[in-house]
């Protein structure tokens, strides 16, 4: 489990300055800080307007962050493929894992079970968060390919 | 009024430093059609995001941000107006081209008609909405210079004419775009 302040504190060394999205129970915290905390969070009202937003600011220079939960990557699919992954513009993708195991609560069981694949299928690499050095990974991968890249968050990744 | 006349009138108005940011379809084919300029960001897919990738351009440039969308557009994404009514930025003005159909999927009815796009961009928090029905008042709305976040609402006839697909590629739509913006 990672210290939210510490992961923050990782993004803004990687040059992150841009933050936008639409809430999960997972990022409770995170969002938290990133409301009061010096971010200027944009609170999206679906998760492909969030990537619109990133969109435009990563052409303007910014390095821009997007959180949701994997729900809304249904929502996301259609910007993904006709406009980030196409006119190449590097987001990082921050998707809470909900579904993981049938445990969690029904209406997140497919898209827990497919959230990967999806990803896969139209290709955006994505990394599971476990340490700040996942961080680099996905800053490494993002920096590359200049596409959008995801890390994923199960329950608890973060505290 | 036709599109390529709005169009056409909304880009010799400008004054060159802009960035103009159009919907899909015949709204970026018309400007492409008025001349090719690195100041363009046509979007070919993304239905509804014009206004979203504007926003985010708008809230991290000084430069004025011009979205050409359509009523389609504007109908599929209207969350966006709540956003941008709450962030309020001063660069942006959202023209909504509106010919009460989808034309590039064939002319099919878009509810436009029966919603006043206008007054729910006002109730969103826009600063100032303007419903242009003929070329003199969206000439007046333009030149007024108001502070943004404007929103615009241009009537136009449907109705197609032949005018040629984007020719730049997507890649180097944003390739330069980044130059012109840094």
């Amino acid at each position: 489990m990672v210290d939210t302040g510490e992961f923050l504190a990782k993004l803004t060394e990687k040059g992150f300055n841009f933050y936008t999205g639409v809430p999960c129970s997972i990022f409770k915290t995170l969002i938290r800080k990133l409301e009061q905390e010096d971010f200027k969070y944009i609170a999206n009202t679906r998760e492909d307007e969030a990537l619109g937003f990133c969109t435009g600011a990563q052409l303007a220079g910014k390095k821009p962050v997007m959180v949701m939960q994997n729900s809304g990557l249904g929502n996301s699919i259609n910007i993904l493929s006709s406009l980030d992954l196409l006119y190449k513009i590097p987001i990082l993708m921050l998707i809470s894992w909900r579904g993981e195991t049938k445990e969690d609560a029904p209406e997140h069981w497919v898209m827990g079970e497919s959230m990967t694949k999806l990803l896969d299928s139209i290709g955006v690499p994505y990394f599971i968060f476990d340490s700040l050095g996942d961080v680099d990974k996905a800053t490494t991968e993002l920096e590359e390919t200049g596409k959008p890249v995801a890390l994923i968050f199960k329950k608890g990744s973060l505290e | 009024m036709k599109t390529q006349e709005a169009v056409s009138k909304i880009i010799s108005l400008l004054k060159g430093d802009e960035v103009v940011i159009s919907a899909n379809g015949f709204i970026s084919r018309e400007l492409h059609d008025t001349g090719d300029s690195e100041r363009n960001f046509y979007m070919i897919g993304s239905m509804g995001m014009a206004p979203s990738i504007g926003a985010g351009i708008a809230l991290n440039s000084k430069k004025k941000v011009v979205v050409l969308d359509g009523d389609g557009n504007v109908l599929m994404n209207m969350g966006a107006l709540a956003t941008i009514g709450n962030l309020k930025p001063e660069n942006f003005i959202h023209i909504v081209i509106d010919n009460g159909v989808y034309e590039s999927t064939g002319s099919q009815k878009t509810v436009s008609p029966t919603i006043e796009l206008e007054n729910v961009a006002k109730a969103a928090g826009y600063t100032t909405t303007v419903k242009a029905e003929t070329i003199e008042e969206l000439e007046s709305a333009l030149v007024s210079e108001y502070t943004g976040p404007v929103f615009i609402r241009v009537m136009v006839e449907a109705g197609k004419r032949e005018v040629g697909r984007v020719q730049v590629s997507p890649e180097e739509i944003t390739e330069r775009m980044r130059k012109y913006l840094s």
